[in-house]
This record gives C-alpha cells, sequence and structure tokens, in this order.
C-alpha cells in the first residue's frame, strides 16, 4: 500500500484529432475522499474517467492511480479500481448470484472467496429472496445498489462512478448516497461524475469541467464562499454561461 | 484460468435463456436442409473440355475445332488415354470431357457408327445437364455437316455415349449440402456473435469487462468460444440430415471436414467480431453482418450460382469471399472423395483469411484502449 493521493493527474491531456477534449486537468484525489466531477455534458468527464480507468491513453501529462502510472501500469491500476456506470454494467438475464459469481471470477478472487462475499453482499442489501432472480426482474434502485456492491466485490482501493445515479428518483438516490458514504467510510476512494447539483453538495471535493479545462476545485462550502454562490447549481450555471457566449 | 471459465459460463447462459434465439439456432440448419432440397437453375459458359484423342486423325481433329469454335468451350487438356481424365476431374481442371475411339475417321468414312463419348463433372447437377446438352448440340451438327457434305450421299451416324461422374443420379441435395453448411455457419458464428457482443456495448457491460483485469483475448474468447461449439454441432446435424434425409454421400474424410469447418467457423466469428467493433448497437450490427457475410455467402460462394457462368468482375470478387472457398472445399471432400492434396490450397486461402481477419478483430477489440 502507497500512501500519497489515490489518484493524481498533472496536466493530463487527451485529444481527438484537433479536439480537445480534457486540456490540462491538474487534480489530487485523497484516500477515502469522496470526490465529484461536475461537469455540462461534453465537458469532458468520460474522457477524464476514461484515462484514468484505463480505457484510453492520454496524449499528455502524468497521472497516477492507486499509486501506479496510466500509461506504463494500466494492468495494476485494472486490479485496484472498481467501475461503474451509469447503465449498471450487471448482465440482466443472469441471476443476481451468477452476476456477483462472474464479476468475483473476473477479478480472480477463488469460488470460496466468492461465495463468502457475495452471502455478507445479499444480507447487507437485504437481497437475499432474490438471489436466483434475473437482475431483470429486479427494481431500478437495487439493480443500482447491487452494481455498486459488484463493483466492490474484489475490494478496489478506487471506484468510479459514471453517473450513477441518472434517471433514479429523489428517494433512491438518497439511499444510493448512504451507499457511497459506507463505501468511502470503509477507506475506498470514490470518485463520481454527476449533473445533479444536489449531489455535488454532498461530495467531500468537487471539480467542475468546462470545456475541457477544471473551472473550480474545491470543497462545496468553500467554493460556495470564494464565488458568493449561494448553491453549487448557482456556481455551475455561471461557469458554464461563457463558455457558451465563447462558442 | 478461473475468469476465462466464468466468462465462458456466463455466455452459455445468455444463450440457454434466450431460448427464442436458441430454438432459430437449433432449427435452422434442420429446416434449410429441407427447404433448399430443391434445385437452382443456372446458365454456363468457359465450360473447361479436356479431350481424349488416342488416334488422331483429321475427322477428331475437326470435330475437335468445332467444340473450340462454338465459344462455349475451352480445351484444357488433349490426353492420350481415358486414365488421363480422372486427374483432371479430381482437379476440377476439367468439367467435361470428349472421349474418342482409335479410328475415328475410319468408322465414319466406312459408314459405320463412330462412337464417341462424354463426360460430364456433376458435382454441379444443374451445370451438368447443360454442360451435357451443349457437347451434345455440338457433336450433333457436325454429324449433320457430315452427312449433307458426303459423297454420294449417306447418313453419318455418330454415337454419343453419356456420363456423368460423382453424382451420377443428379440429385441437387448433393450439391446444396457443403453451401448450406457455409450458409448455417455464418449466420451461426457471424450473426450471432456480431449480435451478442454489440449487444453488450449497448448494455455497457463490455466496458465493465474492459476495466476489468480480463485480458482482450480472454474477453474474446469467453465471448466466441461457445459458438464455436454451436457452430459444429450444426454442422454433424446437417451431415447427419442430409445423410438420412437425402442420402448425401460423405466420400472423403469427416475428420479433414470437420477441420475445415473449424477453419471456416474462426473466419466467420472473426468476421463477426469486427463488425460489432465497428457497430454501437444490435441493429446495425445485425444489418452489418447481413450484408457482410450473409449475403455475400449465399450469392458468391457458388452456394446457388456456379462461379463459373459468373461475369469476370464478380468472379474477382468472390475471391474474397471466404465461403466461396470453404463451399469449394466441402464439395471435394463430399462429393469427389479427394484428401487435403486436392485442397491444399483453397485451404491454405482459407487458413491466409482466417490468420488475417482473426488479427483484425483482436486488434479493432484492442483500439478501444488508446
Amino acid at each position: 500500500m502507497t500512501s500519497g493521493p489515490a489518484i493524481e493527474a498533472a496536466d493530463l491531456t487527451r485529444t481527438f484529432g484537433a479536439f480537445v477534449a480534457v486540456d490540462h486537468i491538474t487534480f489530487d484525489v485523497k484516500p477515502g475522499e469522496v470526490f465529484g466531477f461536475l461537469g455540462a455534458n461534453g465537458a469532458g468527464k468520460t474522457t477524464a474517467i476514461r484515462m484514468l480507468t484505463g480505457l484510453l491513453a492520454p496524449t499528455g501529462g502524468t497521472a497516477r492511480v492507486a499509486g501506479h502510472d496510466v500509461y506504463t501500469e494500466s494492468e495494476a491500476i485494472k486490479r485496484d479500481i472498481g467501475y461503474m456506470s451509469q447503465r449498471f454494467s450487471l448482465y440482466e438475464d443472469l441471476t443476481v448470484w451468477e452476476n456477483i459469481r462472474l464479476y468475483g471470477g473476473i477479478y480472480d478472487l477463488p469460488p470460496k472467496e466468492i461465495r463468502k462475499r457475495a452471502e455478507a453482499m445479499l444480507a447487507r442489501l437485504g437481497l437475499e429472496h432474490a438471489r436466483s432472480q434475473p437482475v431483470r426482474l429486479l427494481p431500478l434502485g437495487w439493480r443500482q445498489k447491487l452494481a455498486l456492491s459488484v463493483a466492490l466485490v474484489h475490494r478496489p482501493r478506487i471506484v468510479f462512478l459514471d453517473e450513477p445515479t441518472s434517471g433514479v428518483d429523489p428517494v433512491t438516490r438518497r439511499q444510493f448516497w448512504e451507499l457511497i458514504y459506507e463505501t468511502a467510510a470503509g477507506g475506498t476512494t470514490v470518485l463520481v461524475t454527476t449533473h445533479y447539483m444536489d449531489e455535488a453538495e454532498y461530495c467531500d471535493r468537487i471539480s467542475i469541467m468546462v470545456a475541457g479545462r477544471i473551472g473550480a476545485m474545491g470543497a462545496p462550502g468553500a467554493l460556495k464562499k470564494d464565488f458568493s454562490v449561494p448553491s453549487i447549481d448557482e456556481l455551475f450555471v455561471r461557469m458554464a454561461r461563457p463558455t457558451e457566449a465563447r462558442s | 484460468m478461473s475468469a476465462l471459465r466464468g466468462l465462458l459460463r456466463k455466455e452459455v447462459y445468455h444463450i440457454l435463456r434466450d431460448r427464442r434465439t436458441l430454438v432459430v439456432i437449433v432449427m435452422l440448419p434442420v429446416v434449410q436442409v429441407i427447404l433448399f432440397g430443391s434445385a437452382i437453375r443456372t446458365d454456363v459458359r468457359h465450360v473447361r473440355l479436356a479431350v481424349v484423342d488416342p488416334g488422331p486423325d483429321h475427322q477428331t481433329i475437326a470435330l475437335r475445332h468445332r467444340f473450340a469454335a462454338a465459344g462455349v468451350f475451352t480445351t484444357v487438356a488433349v490426353v492420350a488415354r481415358a486414365d488421363d481424365l480422372e486427374p483432371l476431374f479430381q482437379s476440377g481442371r476439367a468439367q467435361e470431357a470428349i472421349v474418342f475411339e482409335p479410328g475415328f475417321a475410319d468408322d465414319i468414312a466406312r459408314g459405320e457408327p463412330a462412337r464417341i463419348g462424354v463426360v460430364t463433372d456433376a458435382v454441379e447437377p444443374n451445370t451438368a445437364s447443360l454442360l451435357q446438352a451443349y457437347a451434345l448440340g455440338v457433336i450433333q451438327s457436325f454429324e449433320r455437316d457430315l452427312s449433307r457434305q458426303s459423297r454420294p450421299a449417306r447418313s453419318i451416324a455418330i454415337v454419343p455415349q453419356v456420363r456423368l461422374r460423382f453424382n451420377p443420379t443428379r440429385e441437387s441435395s448433393h450439391l446444396f449440402v457443403p453451401g448450406l453448411m457455409a450458409f448455417v455457419l455464418t449466420i451461426i458464428s457471424s450473426l450471432m456473435t456480431a449480435i451478442s457482443l454489440a449487444r453488450e456495448k449497448e448494455t455497457g457491460t463490455l466496458e465493465a469487462l474492459l476495466v476489468s483485469p480480463l485480458r482482450p483475448w480472454q474477453i474474446v474468447v469467453g465471448k466466441v468460444a461457445p459458438y464455436v461449439g454451436i457452430g459444429f454441432v450444426s454442422v454433424l446435424l446437417i451431415l447427419a440430415e442430409a445423410r438420412l434425409v437425402f442420402g448425401v454421400p460423405l466420400r472423403g474424410s469427416l475428420t479433414l471436414l470437420l477441420a475445415e469447418g473449424l477453419l471456416f467457423i474462426l473466419v466467420s466469428l472473426s468476421l463477426g467480431i469486427l463488425i460489432s467493433s465497428r457497430t454501437a448497437s444490435q441493429r446495425v450490427a445485425m444489418l452489418g453482418a447481413l450484408v457482410g457475410t450473409m449475403l455475400p455467402n449465399l450469392l458468391l460462394s457458388g452456394f446457388i450460382f456456379p462461379l463459373d457462368s459468373m461475369p469476370t468482375p464478380l468472379r474477382w470478387i468472390s475471391n474474397v469471399v471466404p465461403a466461396r472457398w470453404f463451399v469449394s472445399i466441402a464439395r471435394s471432400i463430399m462429393l469427389k472423395g479427394v484428401g487435403l492434396d486436392y485442397v491444399w490450397r483453397q485451404t491454405l486461402v482459407l487458413a491466409g483469411f482466417t490468420l488475417l481477419l482473426l488479427a483484425a478483430s483482436i486488434r479493432s477489440f484492442k483500439a478501444r484502449l488508446e
């Protein structure tokens, strides 16, 4: 275990031809932190996450995830991170149990360990009754919680959540955030992207991306004070406007 | 390795739980065998003609010129003994042969019936009956002209003896089985693979696999291996049904045929992966697979339309359709009973395609990571 930041990026850049999707972003995420990545659609959030998870090679800058270099140690990164996208990444025609077993196996957990963790997970989620139900039949909220738990089955040091709450009702979202807090309390670093501004208030720190750059970064409370705005929502709109005018 | 096993199991579950698709996959070969049991018609040009002329004289030469002038035939070989025909047919260099007997001109001069043999390769039955009719037409017009020119006028008789090789009963079912195998394997391998990979893209599960420590090759193998199994089973199904229902023989080695089948399955799978890597949704992947693999395999493989009667550009294009090579190999093995020494060239081409497409598909998979 290396001490130091869970994620550190310096001048991280990704271009697609002439288009600069991510433009020299620099940030650190501390272990156990819930770090929010905010930004309008197309601001570069997803590209940034794809670089940090080893799905996409950067074109410039440096980044270390869980102490591993994104250029040379992407295989090591993959073992140390979990990932959940807005589409939940579960196989809908497989049962709850089969999904857990599949992802446990993918991360090379021994069968006995998978069984143990799966039982614990089902008990924690209160899903024991549904273990042999196809995921397709689960209500959306349950599916979402299961997806997060499955993304954590190999106990990663960092978990990336890419818009995990889009299309979910407010009550379910609140419950989901409780699960995120539990995860962070257990020592797992959480990097979450969202475009719900109320969720930004739940994060320890946030960064707002505008046109590939980080427009503002800090704790939500401090940001509101610095920019003298009543809410993150207000700040977000203020940051996004000038870009619209420029383009 | 347990990761890969888990992937394989998951894929098998996908297939088993999608009942409707499973029924289609299993029933498809069975139904197609029945459907394609009836024939398909065609027209022929560039007939490769061999001539057996043990004692050339002015009449055999004249008749040979007739054949050359008919516009349909291309003389590929002139041999002295009938035994020399066999290798020409086996290798496919000749499709039809005229066999003279010694003393052809003498028989005609004496006014006795002159005998001539017409041997036709009947691996493609419809083509064969056309070829036979063409050859008989040339011989009859030669006979008519001789009778008209003879002084004093008398009737000259040339007696053709026709024979069909390989498929003497001329049943189309013998011909359609290899083509059908290619067709069914394409559906299972290319179409199903493309759709199931595109589905994982759509549902976002592919992304989850890609961020996992799984290697690209593991993801690909885990994805396609079950379809290799299904493809294999359907080849066996088709062969068994063809034999039981239509009495189609398997003259060559079953092992060789299955090995070639495996090669073709790999080609088709690679194509399926390639198609799905270039498409974003199941619907587009399905269209891509239909247009990119099934149509060429149906139209340009020699399954329905003989390659011999195709315009040159199409024939040229057919060379890059892997099914064309598989169909040719499977026909040779099943109906002619030849071994690897006769089909090694086609096999080499097919193996080349396999390597090329497999590499390309793995690359296209890795390209996502750049």
